[in-house]
C-alpha cells in the first residue's frame, strides 16, 4: 500500500495540469448530475406539498345522529391508506370559506353549509386509484351526503408526477452515464501518460492487480475530489438561484450529499477500472 | 530452457510473423538470434516472454507452456526472466537506482532487502558511482547497463535481449557483450537478437538465423547445403 501511495503522489507531482484537469472534468460532469438532481429534487418536493393537498370531502347529512359520526371518525381513522380524519363542523366550514373565498365575506349564517368530513390520506396513497376506493367506502355510511375529492385534479396531479418520475430517471441516467464515459475518458489520459511505466511493470512480472491498484486509488481520490468541488458549485448555485430569484428551494440533506461525494468517487474507480483494465487487455 | 515446437504465428493484419520454427535453447546457453529486420526476431523473443502466444505449435519457457499457461501467472514467468531492450525502457525521472529498486518494489521484495541489492546491482553493470544520476544524465552504454541491471533484480535463469547494442557506439557495444557475457557465465542463459553481424561473428555463440519468419540457420544443427558463418 505504501507503493500504491507513493505511486499515487508520484502520478501527481509529476503530471499536475493533467491532474488538475482530471478533477476539474470530473467536478463539472458531477456538478451537471448535481444540477440537474437539485432541480429534480424541487420539482419532486413540490409535487409532494401539492400531493398533500390530496383529500376526500364526505359531506355529512342534516340531523346524522352524532354517535354515528364520531363513530365513523374512528372506522375511517383506522383505514391502512387514512392518515387523519377531521369532522368540519358547519361553523368552521363557514369560517374558512369566508377566508379563502370573497363571495362568502357577506354570509353570517352557517346553515348554509353542510357539517363534513375532511379525510387526509398518507403518502404513498394518493394515486387516484386508492383515493377513489376509499371514497368509495366512505360513501357507504349512511349519514353521508356526498363524497367529493377532485378526481379529474388527482388524476392530473397523479400523471405530472409520472411524467416527472420517468423524465428525471431517464435524464439522471443519461447525465451519469455522460459523467462515467467522460470521466472515464479524463483516467484514461492518465493510462496512457504512464503506458511506459505499465509497460516496464508488467516485463518486471508486476501482476495486473499490482499495476491496477494504484490506478484505481488514484480515480477514487480525483473522483472524491471532484465530487467535493462539484458540491460547493452546486451550492454556490443553489444560493445564487435561491437569493437572487427568490425561490424557496430546498438544498440537498446531508446524508445525499455525502452519497454524492462518495458517488464521485465510485465514479472514479469505475473509470479507472475500465480504462486500466481496457489497457491491460491491449498490451 | 526454451523449447520451439512447430510455432507459427500470424497476425491479423499483417501476416505470418513466424512459420513452423522449431528450436530449443538449453539451460546456461548463449545463443545470438540473428536476421533482417522484420524477420521475426522479435516475434520470437515475444513468444518467449508470453507478450504473445502462438497461433500453432508450443512454446515452453522453464517448465511453461503457451498452450495452458494462464494470463495471471505469465508475471510469475517474467520474474524468471531478465529482459532488456534497445531502447532501455527506463523511467526517465527516477534515477538508476530507483528504476532499478522499481522492478524490485513491483516484485514484492521487501524493502529493507532492496537498497543492498540494488547497490550490488549497480556495481556488477560497473555503474557503481552513478546510481544517483537521472537517465538523460548517463550515457547510452550506462542506460543500457541499468537496463541490464534492473534485467537481473530477480535472479533470472533467462536473460532476453532484443537488439541491445542497437542504439550504442563501438566500444559500449563491447562493453555490453563483455557484460552480457559475464552474466552468463554465472549460469544465465542468454537469447540476444542483434543485426551485429561483427559482434556474432568475432563470437564462439550458437547463432540462430531468421528470415521471413523461418529458421533458415541454427549452428547448433548445421545442415550440409549451408554452412555456418566463417567465424562461429
Amino acid at each position: 500500500m505504501r507503493l500504491t501511495l507513493r505511486e499515487v503522489s508520484l502520478g501527481l507531482r509529476r503530471a499536475p495540469l493533467l491532474s488538475v484537469l482530471s478533477v476539474l472534468t470530473i467536478a463539472f460532469s458531477l456538478f451537471a448530475f448535481g444540477l440537474f438532481g437539485l432541480v429534480a429534487l424541487n420539482v419532486s418536493e413540490a409535487l409532494k406539498r401539492v400531493e398533500e393537498r390530496v383529500e376526500i370531502r364526505a359531506f355529512i347529512a342534516d340531523g346524522a345522529p352524532i354517535e354515528a359520526v364520531s363513530a365513523a371518525v374512528g372506522d375511517i381513522a383506522s383505514f391502512p391508506e387514512v392518515a387523519r380524519v377531521d369532522i368540519i363542523t358547519p361553523e368552521q366550514a363557514l369560517a374558512r370559506a369566508r377566508k379563502e373565498m370573497g363571495e362568502f365575506q357577506d354570509v353570517f349564517d352557517a346553515a348554509v353549509l353542510p357539517a363534513s368530513l375532511e379525510i387526509r390520506l398518507k403518502p404513498g396513497y394518493r394515486d387516484p386509484r386508492t383515493v377513489r376506493a376509499v371514497a368509495e367506502r366512505v360513501k357507504t355510511y349512511s349519514f353521508v351526503d356526498d363524497v367529493r375529492y377532485g378526481e379529474e385534479w388527482v388524476q392530473k396531479l397523479y400523471n405530472i408526477r409520472n411524467i416527472a418520475g420517468a423524465t428525471g430517471l431517464v435524464l439522471g441516467i443519461a447525465f451519469a452515464g455522460v459523467a462515467v464515459i467522460i470521466i472515464g475518458s479524463t483516467i484514461r489520459m492518465t493510462v496512457l501518460a504512464r503506458a511506459r511505466e505499465i509497460s516496464i511493470m508488467r516485463l518486471v512480472g508486476a501482476t495486473d492487480a499490482f499495476v491496477r491498484l494504484p490506478f484505481l486509488v488514484d480515480g477514487f481520490v480525483k473522483g472524491v475530489v471532484g465530487g467535493l468541488l462539484a458540491l460547493a458549485m452546486a451550492w454556490i448555485a443553489y444560493r445564487l438561484i435561491d437569493q437572487t430569484l427568490g425561490i424557496d428551494s430546498t438544498f440537498f440533506q446531508s446524508g445525499s450529499a455525502a452519497l454524492g461525494v462518495v458517488a464521485g468517487g465510485v465514479i472514479g474507480l469505475l473509470g479507472s477500472a475500465l480504462s486500466v483494465g481496457r489497457h491491460l487487455r491491449d498490451v | 530452457m526454451i523449447r520451439f515446437s512447430h510455432v507459427t504465428k500470424e497476425y491479423p493484419r499483417t501476416g505470418v510473423a513466424l512459420n513452423n520454427a522449431s528450436f530449443h535453447v538449453a539451460k546456461g546457453e548463449f545463443a545470438f538470434l540473428t536476421g533482417p529486420s522484420g524477420a521475426g526476431k522479435s516475434t520470437i523473443l515475444k513468444l518467449v516472454y508470453m507478450e504473445e502466444r502462438p497461433t500453432s505449435g508450443e512454446v515452453r519457457v522453464g517448465g511453461m507452456r503457451s498452450s495452458d499457461i494462464k494470463r495471471r501467472e505469465i508475471p510469475k514467468l517474467r520474474r524468471r526472466l531478465g529482459i532488456v531492450f534497445q531502447d532501455f525502457r527506463l523511467l526517465e525521472d527516477r534515477t538508476a537506482e530507483q528504476n532499478i529498486a522499481f522492478a524490485l518494489e513491483v516484485t514484492g521484495t521487501p524493502r529493507e532487502a532492496i537498497p543492498p541489492k540494488v547497490g550490488r546491482l549497480l556495481t556488477q553493470v560497473g555503474l557503481a558511482s552513478k546510481g544517483t544520476s537521472l537517465p538523460r544524465e548517463l550515457s547510452g552504454g550506462e542506460q543500457q547497463r541499468v537496463a541490464i541491471a534492473r534485467a537481473l533484480v530477480n535472479d533470472p535463469v533467462l536473460l532476453i535481449a532484443d537488439e541491445p547494442s542497437g542504439n550504442l557506439d563501438e566500444r559500449a557495444t563491447r562493453g555490453i557483450f563483455q557484460l552480457l557475457r559475464d552474466i552468463n557465465a554465472s549460469g544465465t542463459a542468454v537469447l540476444m537478437a542483434t543485426h551485429n553481424l561483427e559482434l556474432v561473428r568475432r563470437s564462439e555463440y550458437r547463432v540462430i538465423e531468421v528470415n521471413r519468419g523461418q529458421i533458415v540457420f541454427d549452428s547448433a544443427e548445421p545442415r550440409p547445403d549451408q554452412p555456418p558463418p566463417a567465424a562461429v
